[in-house]
């Protein structure tokens, strides 16, 4: 009887006890994770969640393989670097490559859909990156930043201020490629669906966002290294305002010489000596030409999509991947002969600009898969100006920072401008700047060119030269109406061998099928329905 | 003390086993006649055996018999089909005796969920298979136990590894994005997934979560596959739930010793089809650059030789079973040493099982205890090297004395291994150690309490517990080419799981005599919590140094994993027949997920079914051919909660790995990721409808169910693309899709022949099943194709499977291959499908998925001797060949890296030069039928002192497959064939000794 009741007891007791006490164990709270909440309560965690929007740039997410910020069959392939490059080189004259990748090659073909998946990548990529920085700004509002001590306080606004200029640096990659896109800012929480925005209306949201930044971020060279400043919030504005036909029907050259002037009269920039320490891992020491980078480190920055993809694509053949301080080469990255025959002298003894490998390459590309056809590009290194290797010791992961806007660039975009007949500048300063970057090429002045060869033709091939592989030559040849007419053609242009025009729609590519899907708000761009 | 003492006792029956195998022959005869209980008449067949014996005799058309035993024989079996079995003691030298009619197969009790059935009086559609059907052999996992055996069951191995998992489909699958394993109960337990969201062992370290149990301690898999019968699971019930029992003492049995060993050879059936080093020295010769031409070797070697091996698998174990008055024990050890066909891979594993079952209180409170432990050392072959040895160059040599790799030739790019080329296989499995150690227990008590004053009234309180802990580790040699350049790599994993239930019902049986009626209800609470860890793992090199350049060698981190998710459930079930004839069943359950938002966390999961048993009326009573015929109707809602994510609806961040780190000024900063969420995510329900038959005929010598059945998935978890800046990420799992099942389930079970010396049993399954996406997205669209899916081996990223609307799930999306006059495929040129100029090739073509499947089994038996086969057999499922996609090309022999490749025999017909991996060509009709076991016994019946029973088998598993697929095996889950670890053909030899 006493067991009997012990039983009872037991049974009872645990029966009430449990249906009582656990429905609150339903509320599990995330272990490993932290809350947004705790997150923005430090200024050591801010700051991380400001690396993460600089990383967007270079990182494919949270570890180097898996973790991937998209969604995307592989994770490598997918960042943001690696993704405007391939869409601003690929269909052009300066790239080819090999590798027979889903519908990668359909950049050269130029038959690009609103299904196309590389093209997808990037266009889920871009928005990642302003969704990233809305995250970021819509966390910190000002009665947040208050209640920090003054000098927290103080970086915490300046990191929300970089975080708007990634969000302008982006919106403006953005309706370069897609013209009129889904547009929200941080006031739009998650869960709200984004109305469109015609290319104009965000060229002028851009516009406003850096016009009012260029007087919060840091003076030129004033930041940390990597972090955005005046100067790179000058560049921004110089580029939109070179590109603005483009974008609004409405000339800009005026205002580009403007933004180029503030740049150049700052004094932070002078050219490097030596064009070719430009792209070594240690081209932030060796000059001060660099305005704003995306960095890259081997042990600490590891993703296969940032410089890392530049190196190692670039790489095949028979190219001994140690030159490069890399264990290996993709064998992907080539350019046509076009490019190569902008040089006079393509053997680099005249133009040291002109960083080709021959050796066992054709010049002409019979197959555009076969890496051997066409000539291959030295001009990205993971070692630095004194031959060092990278930091990674199995060769796997650059330490070169990419430079995004240089100086060098600023010159020709004030040239371009000048010739366009923007006011504020003239063509004798042109003509200066042109020839420095030539004197800089040839080490002499044997390059220099004359005030009657200065014309435009002549800016946008030298562009070729100068800023080859270094990403915009998509919207070089758009300003200058040449991408996809039959006026100017190039090997494989149009997915022929000897080019073909291609209709004017392709001048912008398709928003992303999935998301005219996902977002009834929004219209396909003319040409792809 | 006792276990002690029982462990001697069964050493020294060994030893005399060894000793002689002697037999006495002092018998005397013993005659009588059997009848039929109901009016005595005289039954011919019946089997007479003296019980500890393999030969008896069988009566004859007198119903009488005649049997020489020996002195120690104290009682015979009489048995018969449709007659109750029945154990007489010999008193004098005759024996007469009358069987009682039954039907037998029909009073057996079921498992259901929370409690227990009598066969006969089931309403859904639920399968049990028992141990004398399993499959037979070396078989290290329980889910392979019922390969083919229920239909509508489909049972896959991922591969031919020791210990690997299966894929597990019930009724095809009910989801796209979430879990679509079933729910697996051991012993009222229910367990955590066996995997996790991307298909690994959810246990870390061991190859599948199932291999830590020990098949051999199983007494009956019960499935549980329509929605009437599941719903009682609720939440979890989806993809329907597998009961596993393992086996219990006896009440009041006989002290009884088993002890088994299983010694097998594994085999490899078949090479994948590559060039000969002959071919490829050709090929080269003729169409290769003078550098290639200079690359070539001079050696000849089967690379697919070199990585596999015989290997030798055995498998013993040993129970002790017996009651000593209320307290029914079994206690099992195991000891299993499976070596895998690829080098260097095993698994061990020790297992250890206790079921006490005392009965106590008069009879009024029943427990149940089960203690189950599982020790598991693992090594794994390096799968890599499987596809390596496919690869590898036949005229390189293995070995290089010259060779810094360890003396394994390798290819080489300047003075560094070339990063880009095939790696060594042998040196890949050599030169690599990946071992883990995991530890698993998992134990429940059960108290069912029935009240003194109130019998009708059950109270039954289960609490378990499932808990692992794994280590494991992997080292690589900085010899091995792969990771030379790192100074080798080694690195280390642990995890710690642990899974707590707590379970308690009322159960109560009424029978009303006066209104025909009986009632059983059961009402109960059940509570589980799921909690795993791992740390962050790091992974550094061995020297700490590269080689070459002498540079000091870098280390990852991996990221630290830790979660937990929490169920609380209130379930009931009505149990009403009328008459014996009208079976009811309703049951309803609510959940409580702690996976989803306050809003959204419970769901509620009725059932409601119906059964008629048509043979119990009046006007069958003149058709006595039917032993039963049961008419049952069946609806029910259940759900899937399993995401793969346990705070899907939370917004949270995560920081990255020491190496994702981003550089400011000359300092590397952490990131912080704000993660996508959908706050509002929600169950995936199930709705399910069944229309069942039960027949039986003859007595039920033949017996059998049909079913049809259709399930509709809706609120399907799909990771869907989020509209661009309205989330954290492109995309987020939630809840959009639906999915359509059905099909037709035929069972069908024979005793063809029983006679005096001969039986012959047949089972034969059959199902054929179609699925179909309804819906996929919120706004209905018709320019989207759907989401792509089926990563392949080569290129990028490259997907070859299409979830789309309309189609099957994972249906192929690939190019229609055009070829020419001579039937061969022209490199490059797809038909234009769509009639858009090119623009888009793509088409939906054929699907991974089997329309119909087939299980055939057959036992014999001839006097001591059994012969037995088990067979299943999948058709209309289609495999995209990623082997030859990837391979059968010249490109794959020849590239500008400095290295040369080998390539599929598929090159020398295609001729394709560069791959094609869109093209269906590389996707073949996979149809098969698989020999799964054929094993041959005989029962010497008992040898030594006439106490134990020897029975020797010979097994050969994988025996033989029928199919027109090119490549290796056609039966590989998910419909893509790249470079599968092969299933070996296993022969075994079996000694089994029962005191």
């Amino acid at each position: 009887m006493n067991i009997k009741n012990l039983y009872k007891g037991m049974i009872a007791g645990a029966l009430m006890v449990s249906a009582a006490s656990c429905t609150k164990d339903l509320n599990r709270l995330p272990i490993v994770q932290v809350t947004s909440a705790s997150v923005y309560n430090n200024p050591v965690t801010i700051k991380e969640a400001l690396a993460k929007v600089y990383g967007g740039l270079a990182l494919s997410g949270q570890d180097v393989s898996t973790s991937p910020d998209i969604n995307a069959p592989d994770v490598g392939s997918n960042t943001y670097f690696r993704n405007w490059w391939e869409a601003e080189e690929l269909p052009t004259d300066e790239a080819v490559i090999a590798w027979n990748d889903g519908d990668l090659q359909q950049y050269h073909t130029m038959n690009w859909t609103p299904q196309m998946a590389y093209l997808t990548l990037w266009y889920n990529r871009v928005f990642f990156e302003i969704s990233s920085a809305n995250e970021f700004i819509r966390e910190l509002p000002d009665s947040k930043i208050s209640s920090f001590g003054a000098s927290d306080a103080a970086n915490i606004k300046t990191y929300r201020n970089e975080a708007r200029f990634l969000r302008a640096l982006a919106y403006w990659h953005a309706i370069d490629h897609f013209g009129n896109i889904p547009f929200a800012t941080e006031t739009s929480g998650v869960g709200q669906l984004p109305k469109q925005a015609s290319r104009d209306s965000v060229f002028k949201f851009v516009e406003s966002e850096l016009l009012d930044l260029q007087t919060l971020l840091p003076d030129p060279g004033q930041n940390e290294y990597g972090r955005a400043d005046k100067g790179a919030v000058w560049t921004l504005l110089a580029k939109l305002y070179l590109n603005a036909k483009v974008y609004t029907g409405q000339d800009h050259s005026t205002d580009c010489i403007t933004f180029c002037n503030k740049i150049i009269s700052s004094n932070a920039y002078s050219l490097a000596a030596n064009y070719a320490n430009l792209f070594e891992i240690d081209n932030h020491t060796t000059s001060k030409e660099i305005i704003f980078a995306i960095r890259a480190n081997g042990l600490t920055s590891q993703s296969y999509g940032n410089s890392t993809f530049l190196v190692h694509a670039a790489i095949g053949g028979s190219m001994d991947p140690s030159q490069f301080g890399v264990g290996g080469g993709w064998g992907g990255l080539r350019v046509t002969s076009a490019l190569y025959n902008l040089f006079s002298d393509p053997s680099g003894n005249t133009d040291t600009r002109a960083m080709f490998y021959t050796s066992g390459q054709t010049k002409d590309i019979a197959d555009l898969k076969n890496f051997n056809d066409g000539y291959a590009v030295t001009k990205f290194k993971n070692i630095s100006s004194t031959g060092k290797a990278g930091s990674d010791p199995s060769g796997n992961f650059a330490d070169l920072d990419f430079p995004l806007f240089r100086l060098g660039d600023i010159y020709l975009m004030y040239a371009e401008a000048v010739l366009r007949g923007g006011a504020g500048g003239d063509a004798a300063t042109a003509l200066g700047y042109v020839n420095a970057l030539r004197d800089r090429a040839y080490g002499n002045t044997t390059g220099e060119i004359t005030a009657t060869d200065l014309t435009l033709p002549f800016i946008l091939d030298e562009r070729g030269r100068e800023l080859y592989w270094e990403g915009g030559r998509r919207t070089d040849l758009i300003r200058y109406d040449l991408f996809t007419s039959g006026t100017y053609l190039w090997p494989w242009k149009g997915g022929i061998l000897n080019g073909t025009g291609v209709d004017g729609h392709l001048n912008i590519y398709p928003l992303a099928s999935t998301d005219i899907v996902a977002n009834p708000n929004l219209k396909q761009n003319p040409g792809y329905n | 003390m006792r276990k002690k003492r029982l462990l001697a006792r069964a050493k020294v029956l060994l030893l005399l086993l060894l000793l002689c195998l002697h037999t006495f022959s002092q018998n005397r005869l013993i005659s009588g006649k059997v009848t039929d209980a109901k009016d005595g008449s005289p039954l011919q067949g019946v089997s007479v055996i003296p019980v500890g014996s393999a030969r008896g005799t069988t009566t004859n058309a007198k119903g009488e018999f005649q049997l020489s035993i020996s002195p120690a024989t104290k009682s015979l079996v009489f048995s018969s089909v449709g007659f109750t079995t029945r154990e007489v003691a010999i008193g004098g030298e005759s024996v007469s005796v009358s069987l009682v009619a039954n039907n037998s197969s029909l009073n057996e009790i079921v498992v259901i969920g929370y409690g227990t059935q009598r066969k006969k009086d089931l309403t859904g559609s639920i399968t049990t298979v028992s141990a004398k059907d399993f499959q037979q052999g070396a078989i290290s996992t329980p889910d392979q136990l019922i390969t083919g055996k229920i239909a509508g069951v489909v049972v896959t191995p991922n591969s031919g590894q020791p210990g690997v998992s299966s894929t597990i489909r019930i009724r095809g699958g009910s989801s796209i994005g979430a879990s679509n394993n079933p729910l697996i109960v051991i012993d009222g337990v229910p367990l955590e997934n066996i995997t996790n969201s991307d298909g690994t062992s959810s246990i870390s370290g061991a190859p599948n979560a199932l291999s830590m149990l020990n098949p051999n301690d199983i007494e009956s898999f019960t499935v549980l596959k329509d929605a009437s019968a599941t719903a009682i699971y609720g939440n979890r019930a989806s993809n329907g739930v597998i009961l596993i029992t393992t086996k219990k003492g006896k009440s009041g049995g006989a002290l009884r010793i088993n002890l088994s060993s299983l010694n097998s050879l594994a085999v490899k059936t078949k090479d994948v089809n590559v060039l000969s080093a002959g071919q490829l020295r050709q090929i080269v010769n003729t169409q290769g650059t003078a550098a290639q031409k200079a690359l070539l070797g001079t050696a000849n070697t089967d690379w697919q030789e070199q990585i596999y091996q015989h290997a030798f698998t055995t498998d013993d174990n040993l129970s002790i079973t017996g009651g000593v008055k209320h307290l029914p024990y079994r206690i099992s050890l195991g000891y299993l040493d499976n070596n895998g066909i690829l080098k260097t891979g095993y698994l061990r594993r020790k297992s250890a099982a206790l079921n006490l079952s005392p009965v106590l209180l008069d009879n009024h409170l029943h427990i149940d205890v089960n203690l189950k432990g599982t020790y598991a050392d693992n090594r794994f072959g390096s799968s890599g090297a499987v596809g390596e040895a496919v690869r590898m160059d036949p005229t390189q040599p293995v070995y290089d004395k010259s060779s810094p790799y360890g003396g394994y030739f390798e290819w080489q790019q300047g003075n560094i291994p070339n990063v880009l080329s095939t790696r060594n296989p042998l040196a890949d499995l050599m030169l690599t150690r990946d071992i883990s150690t995991v530890k698993r227990s998992i134990g429940n008590i059960q108290l069912d309490y029935s009240l003194p004053f109130l019998p009708e009234l059950r109270a039954n309180m289960n609490v378990g517990y499932d808990i692992s802990k794994s280590e494991g580790g992997k080292y690589i040699d900085p010899k091995y080419a792969g990771s030379y350049t790192n100074g080798g790599s080694q690195s280390a994993y642990s995890q710690y799981r642990r899974t707590k239930l707590f379970d308690f019902y009322l159960n109560y049986t009424k029978e009303l005599t006066s209104i025909r009626s009986r009632f059983d209800l059961t009402a109960g609470y059940e509570y589980e919590d799921f909690y795993r860890a791992s740390p962050a793992t790091a992974t550094r090199s061995v020297t700490g140094f590269n080689p070459v350049n002498n540079a000091p060698a870098q280390t990852t981190y991996g990221l630290p994993d830790s979660s937990q998710s929490t169920l609380l459930s209130f379930y009931g079930r009505l149990n009403y027949s009328f008459n014996d004839r009208y079976l009811l069943t309703a049951t309803v359950r609510r959940d409580g997920s702690s996976r989803f938002g306050p809003n959204n966390r419970y769901g509620t999961f009725p059932s409601i079914a119906f059964a008629w048993k048509v043979n119990q009326e009046s006007f069958m009573k003149t058709l006595p051919v039917f032993s039963d015929l049961k008419l049952r109707l069946g609806y029910g809602v259940t759900g899937n909660q399993d995401i793969g994510n346990n705070y899907g609806y939370l917004a949270n961040y995560t920081q990255s790995t020491a190496t994702t780190q981003y550089q400011f000024g000359t300092t590397s900063y952490y990131t912080y990721r704000g993660e996508a969420y959908a706050a509002n995510i929600q169950w995936e329900q199930t709705a399910a409808y069944d229309a069942g038959l039960d027949f039986g005929f003859f007595k039920q010598r033949l017996s059998g169910s049909l079913d049809f059945y259709y399930k509709k998935t809706s609120h399907l978890l799909l990771d869907v693309n989020q509209p661009s800046l309205s989330n954290l990420s492109n995309h987020v799992i939630t809840n959009v899709g639906d999915l359509e099942n059905r099909g037709v389930e035929l069972n069908i079970n024979a005793l063809a022949v029983t006679s005096k010396d001969f039986t012959w049993n047949v089972g034969f399954n059959f199902s054929y099943y179609k699925n179909k996406i309804t819906k996929l997205s919120l706004v209905i669209d018709t320019t989207s194709p759907g989401y792509q899916t089926g990563a392949i081996g080569g290129g990028t990223g490259n997907q070859i499977q299409i979830n789309s609307v309309n189609y099957p799930v994972n249906s192929f999306y690939l190019y229609k291959q055009v070829y020419d006059q001579k039937g061969l495929p022209v490199e490059g040129v797809y038909a234009d499908v769509n009639k858009n100029n090119g623009k888009n090739l793509f088409y939906h073509y054929k699907s991974p998925n089997p329309a119909a499947t087939i299980g055939f089994s057959s036992q014999f038996g001839y006097r001591s001797w059994s012969l037995a086969f088990a067979m299943h057999g999948n058709f209309g499922n289609y495999m995209y060949n990623n082997v030859k996609s990837n391979l059968g090309t010249f490109s794959s022999i020849s590239n500008p890296n400095n290295y040369i490749g080998n390539a599929s025999t598929d090159y020398l017909h295609s001729n394709f030069q560069n791959a094609q991996y869109f093209s269906d060509y590389y996707v073949e009709n996979a149809s098969f039928v698989r020999m799964d076991n054929i094993s041959l016994g005989y029962n010497f019946g008992k040898v030594i002192q006439k106490k134990i029973n020897l029975r020797l088998s010979a097994i050969v598993q994988n025996a033989f497959v029928i199919t027109k697929y090119t490549g290796l095996d056609p039966e590989i889950p998910g419909g893509i064939d790249n470079n599968i670890y092969p299933k070996p053909r296993i022969w075994s030899l079996g000694v089994n000794l029962d005191y």
